[in-house]
């Protein structure tokens, strides 16, 4: 008896599967030509994208100035998508990284496909900043390089080039954590192909990787490793970008609460996006046994924790606007629920502090369509967040004459579209040719946790102690001898 | 490297596996490698591993990384270009954190990371030989190395009492070479009885 776990905690794996059951499972629609459903999904992801390539074009051949942005609002949509999903990233680290340390079983079903969302949702993040530049052909100038021109260096003391080192590693970082776990499953595919140049493109994917007793103890060690790093460094992303807005002394942004503020909103929403995704996917791909209620209870409780810290960071922020006695403060926030953008406010509040609370109710937890439909309203809510931090907080500034009403140009929609045309190619693409299960970490918690596995636990369960200690000791003497 | 042979058995279960290592090394014959479809906890131990230093790697990586941003920083504001933003310090440390800690960071993964793949001695295009094809699924392979000294048949009697589930003989290239899946070794096509079933 090798493993064991109480039966009081549901099944990680339902069915009665073995190993080979488990592979079967995950990796044989990875082996079938796609179909018509992906086809068409692939079809219109594209579509979004070659909009995105043309309001790009667009904007870099004309300049920033086709965007609906003005002197007052400097920094808006670009900047809002941008926040949005780098937070949407954070999910999938979370997941990964934290619940590893946390040794959470439940995290195998899910971290697969939530980290491939981090990459690409910091993909799509990544684009904003770079097009906002204007005169992208310069954008190499945020690197610290010795160059002919002085040397004219960054400057180290400014969050916008933290970003760009936060970002980067970010990105960096959850590619290595992300492929390293892929390579075995790689293994797995390239022993299984039939066909040449699966063979092939699987073989040169899969480094060569055999499964040896090292190989795995050293990608043990590899991943507590990453884990430990990337624990960190999640929450350092997404506090550096808040400091993009604290460190200024706009009011409505230079606060002390951004940090772990938007550290949990980037939680909220990338738990959101994973639920979207997961919904989807376990749907399609038939994974319903690996993806069970109990994982999709298990993130509305993040969702609802996170939710929960939000509102609490909410009413924190305008409670510190009153008793600051700050009178620009105070104008920040009444001209954010009683100015033209009231609507905007409005969202925020109804998406992320009181449609959260349905969670409350078990049943709710536990329904797929209502989940499913949360995990858009909580994005919905999330990007008004950034959007109200953001735009809100520009403008009406210091000088009354200065006020603008800002609306974005199709250039800006049409950039935002774009990035859902990237993370749906790159999502699609994955999850067509790569499996969106980790199956050597499934097959790892199979028989602690697999459904068949845990009802043999119940005749031991239904034993006295006495009854119990009896045997194990028996056991014992035999291997002994 | 080197052509050899190996008597191969494969396990249906982890449990028959780990306590057949055990066995196996108690008797002396000369395991060359196990292989899983995942990682096999007590399985190191069995066969006598040492724990990884990967750790080690990962740490002085990043101290590498830290030093790497506070030294290039402090020089790039100091030396080579002080410049004037804001009045503010030509030193200033606390604003040197965030990069500091993610250069730590960045060093560290990557660092680890390529060592883990050299360790383990992959990379994309290396290819190496497959003992069961089913090692990466639900399998347990374990490889047995034949010396001028192993009776091959003794070994594989031995196998089959520890509960294998088959055992074959092959002949394979120990090392890694450069190559694709997808093309068959010319061993393998003029002795097809020294590939895998």
């Amino acid at each position: 008896m090798l493993h064991y776990e109480s039966t009081v905690r549901e099944p990680l794996v339902n069915g009665s599967k073995d190993y080979h059951q488990v592979t079967e499972d995950i990796i044989s629609p990875l082996e079938k030509k796609p179909g018509k459903l992906w086809w068409i999904a692939l079809g219109f992801a594209l579509t979004m994208l070659l909009f995105g390539v043309w309001s790009v074009f667009w904007e870099t051949y004309w300049g920033i100035g086709v965007w609906g942005e003005n002197r007052t609002v400097g920094w808006a949509w670009d900047i809002t998508n941008f926040v949005w999903w780098v937070g949407i990233g954070h999910a999938g680290t979370l997941i990964s990284a934290i619940l590893l340390l946390f040794r959470q079983g439940w995290r195998t079903g899910v971290n697969r496909a939530a980290e491939a969302m981090t990459i690409f949702a910091v993909l799509c993040a990544g684009q904003f900043p770079v097009w906002h530049m204007g005169r992208v052909w310069l954008a190499f100038f945020i690197l610290p390089y010795p160059n002919s021109r002085g040397p004219l260096w960054v400057n180290f003391n400014s969050p916008l080039l933290w970003d760009v080192f936060a970002v980067s590693t970010y990105l960096t970082v959850s590619i290595l954590f992300w492929y390293s776990g892929l390579i075995p499953d790689v293994a797995t595919i390239r022993d299984r192909a039939k066909k040449k140049f699966a063979k092939w493109f699987y073989g040169i994917c899969s480094f060569g990787w055999r499964g040896t007793a090292k190989e795995w103890q050293r990608l043990e060690a590899l991943a507590l490793l990453l884990a430990g790093l990337s624990t960190p460094l999640v929450l350092s992303v997404h506090s550096v970008v808040s400091m993009d807005f604290a460190t200024s002394v706009i009011p409505g942004w230079h606060e002390t609460i951004f940090p772990p503020y938007f550290v949990a909103g980037a939680i909220f929403s990338g738990f959101a996006m994973v639920q979207t995704l997961l919904i989807l996917t376990r749907k399609i791909l038939h994974l319903e046994d690996y993806v069970t209620l109990g994982h999709i209870e298990a993130m509305n409780k993040i969702i609802m924790l996170t939710g929960g810290i939000v509102a609490m960071a909410y009413i924190t922020e305008l409670f510190i606007a009153w008793y600051s006695n700050v009178v620009y403060e105070q104008g920040a926030f009444w001209w954010r629920i009683f100015g033209p953008y009231w609507w905007a406010y409005i969202i925020l509040i109804t998406c992320n502090v009181v449609s959260p609370q349905l969670f409350w109710f078990k049943k709710l937890r536990r329904n797929i369509p209502f989940t499913f439909v949360m995990s858009i309203v909580v994005n919905i809510g999330m990007w008004f967040e950034r959007f109200v931090i953001i735009v809100l907080s520009l403008y009406h500034d210091f000088m009354p004459s200065a006020w603008v009403y800002y609306s974005p140009r199709w250039p800006e929609l049409g950039f935002y579209i774009g990035t859902f045309g990237l993370f749906f190619t790159c999502y699609l693409i994955f999850a067509k040719y790569f499996p969106v299960i980790a199956v050597w970490e499934i097959r790892s918690v199979l028989k602690r946790s697999g459904e068949s596995y845990k009802q043999q636990m119940v005749a031991i369960e239904q034993k006295t102690t006495e009854e119990f200690m009896q045997e194990v000791q028996h056991e014992h003497a035999v291997a002994a001898h | 490297m080197a052509i050899k042979q190996f008597v191969v058995a494969s396990f249906q279960d982890e449990e028959l596996l780990v306590p057949a290592v055990k066995k196996v090394r108690a008797v002396g014959y000369k395991l060359y490698d196990v292989f899983t479809p995942f990682p096999v906890h007590g399985l190191d131990a069995a066969m006598g591993l040492r724990q990884t230093a990967l750790h080690t790697a990962g740490f002085i990586y990043g101290a590498l990384g830290t030093a790497t941003a506070l030294l290039g920083m402090s020089w790039i504001f100091v030396v080579s270009w002080p410049l004037d933003i804001g009045g503010k310090p030509h030193f200033p440390l606390p604003a040197f954190v965030p990069i500091t800690f993610e250069l730590t960071v960045l060093f560290s993964a990557v660092g680890t990371t390529l060592t883990f793949c050299w360790l383990n001695q992959i990379m994309p295009g290396v290819k190496k030989h497959i003992f069961h094809p089913r090692q990466s699924d639900d399998r347990f392979v374990m490889a047995i190395e034949v010396t001028p000294r192993t009776h091959v048949d003794e070994v594989k009697q031995f196998l089959l009492q520890q509960g294998a589930e088959e055992v074959t003989v092959q002949t394979a290239e120990e090392g890694w070479w450069y190559g694709f899946f997808s093309k068959k070794e010319k061993y393998e096509q003029t002795n097809p009885q020294w590939s895998v079933q």
